[in-house]
């Protein structure tokens, strides 16, 4: 599985990086989503489909 | 319908809420407008992540009679009104201040905040007001010093955010609350330019990017924002807990549970319980209801994280229960801003307060506690507890 994300839409709402911080952060800046790893890690997988869904404004997408 | 309003037991919402199970259904506003109460959990998302569904005041209709802020009364730089564009360039401006990373880094401060609260009351002896002695305090604190407002100043604006909340306050009493609040920061803002301070405002008054009324507003946004909420969270949460022990015991034993236990507790009290509303600007199909142009809709948030199709035991408070997809904090762009601050604060808290009383129980009968069923954000006015 990788992650993208589209840094237009975020809104910064850390959704992403209280989900799983092992894949996502924030900006130190701004606050908008920084992927740390796009190729998601095993066992993971769940957890960034769970973070998917809690997004609130469709910033983040997989394949 | 109208907006049910009328509880039939203090911590559940109207019954009238569930009497039909349409995750979208007619309402009739205050003013006679016939509009929607999306009461579902997926249409509830879908509304407030729709860019063709509009938050600008001069397009809603009020819930509740007397609450309507005279048109273009709302303060420049207050953007939980504004669409996008406007709304994105306020927003950004702020994010970074509230990221996961930095809200963590303010656990200490917050714990130490807590812990003299504590103090003071174990010093002041039983009894007390909880809402008075412990929940309002810690989150007015904290939100005063992130933003750089004097904490001795809280008199002025307890008063002011809790006429702009009250229910029944008339358009004027609205209006001068508002005016208040952001005269309130003129004069404060004056203050940092010649004593800058490390502190939210002085860095959006450096930034250069705003006009003072700009961050007049966004400064008033935050500060009633930042109080009110976890305030009542706090204090009705505790309430909930007092009334189920056995989830309480859990809560203050078990320290693998609290993170969950703060989801559920938003969840099961939705404080949030009049709207939010937003208005179509075109034609939008919510679960094969057709909302035209024009036409308010009213989420009830308390309904949708009730809603039995997105949670397993929606009338329960079980802590151990899944509960982090609930609307508490909204949806969409305007999801709120502050919620990794009130995660931390209630993290904090709720274990912070049952470890220092373990025999924490209501100095009154549970039926005398007065509810906060006249105001905008929902919980106890005061919670007499003893121990
Ligand atoms: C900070 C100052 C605030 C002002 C000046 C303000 C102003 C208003 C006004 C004028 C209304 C009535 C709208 C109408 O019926 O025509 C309203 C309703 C409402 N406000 Fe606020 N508000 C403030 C803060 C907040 C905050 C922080 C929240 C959320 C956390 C919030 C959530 C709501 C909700 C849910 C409603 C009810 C439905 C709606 O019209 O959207 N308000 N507010
Ligand atoms: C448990 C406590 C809280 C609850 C339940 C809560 C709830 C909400 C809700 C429901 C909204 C969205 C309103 C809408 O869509 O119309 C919102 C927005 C907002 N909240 Fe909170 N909130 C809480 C704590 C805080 C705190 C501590 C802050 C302080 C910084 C804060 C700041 C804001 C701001 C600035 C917005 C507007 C965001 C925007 O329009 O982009 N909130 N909140
Ligand atoms: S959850 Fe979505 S909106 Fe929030 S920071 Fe992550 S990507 Fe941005």
């Amino acid at each position: 599985m990788r992650v993208t994300v589209d840094t237009g839409v975020c809104v910064g709402a850390g959704m992403c990086a209280l989900t799983v911080p092992a894949v996502f952060d924030q900006s130190e800046e701004e606050g908008l989503v920084v992927v740390l790893r796009s190729e998601v890690p095993a066992g993971l997988e769940q957890a960034v489909r769970r973070a998917l869904t809690l997004c609130p404004s469709g910033a983040l997408a997989a394949v | 319908m109208t907006y049910p309003m009328s509880r039939q037991r203090r911590l559940d919402p109207p019954d009238e809420l569930f009497d039909d199970p349409a995750p979208v259904r007619p309402l009739t506003f205050a003013d006679g407008h016939v509009g929607w109460l999306v009461r579902g959990h997926a249409a509830g998302r879908a509304v407030l992540s729709d860019p063709r569904f509009s938050t600008e005041p001069d397009l809603q209709h009020p819930l509740v009679a007397s609450r309507h802020l005279p048109k273009g009364r709302v303060p420049p730089g207050f953007f939980l009104r504004m669409d996008a564009p406007d709304h994105t360039r306020y927003r950004r401006l702020l994010t970074g201040h509230f990221t996961v990373r930095r809200m963590n880094q303010l656990q200490p401060r917050i714990e130490e905040i807590a812990a003299t609260c504590l103090d003071d009351m174990e010093r002041a002896g039983p009894p007390a007001d909880l809402v008075r002695d412990f929940a309002l305090p810690i989150p007015s604190l904290v939100i005063c010093e992130l933003l750089g407002v004097p904490y001795e100043d809280r008199e002025n604006f307890q008063n002011e955010s809790a006429r702009l909340l009250r229910l029944d306050s008339s358009p004027g009493e609205m209006e001068s609350a508002v005016d208040d609040l952001v005269k309130y920061f003129y004069t404060l803002i004056a203050r940092k330019r010649v004593e800058p301070a490390n502190d939210l405002l002085t860095g959006l008054i450096g930034g250069g990017e705003l006009e003072d009324d700009e961050i007049a507003g966004m400064g008033f946004l935050l500060l009633v924002a930042g109080h009110e909420t976890t305030a009542n969270m706090l204090a009705l949460g505790t309430f909930a807990l007092l009334e189920h022990p056995e989830q309480l015991a859990l809560v203050r034993d078990d320290p693998a549970v609290i993170d969950n236990a703060v989801e559920e507790l938003l969840r099961y009290l939705s404080i949030i319980h009049v709207g939010p509303t937003r208005t179509a600007v075109e034609d939008v199909v919510i679960e094969g209801t057709t909302i035209r142009a024009g036409e308010c809709v009213a989420l009830s948030i308390p309904a949708a994280n009730r809603d039995p199709s997105r949670f397993a035991d929606p009338c329960a408070l079980d802590v151990r229960q899944p509960a982090g997809s609930h609307l508490s904090f909204g949806h969409g762009i305007h999801q709120c801003l502050g919620q990794q601050l009130a995660r931390i604060e209630m993290r904090v808290a709720y274990p912070a307060l049952l470890r220092r009383f373990p025999s924490l129980r209501l100095a009154v009968p549970a039926e005398e506690v007065p509810m906060r069923a006249d105001m905008s954000i929902y919980g106890v006015h005061s919670l007499r507890v003893t121990w």
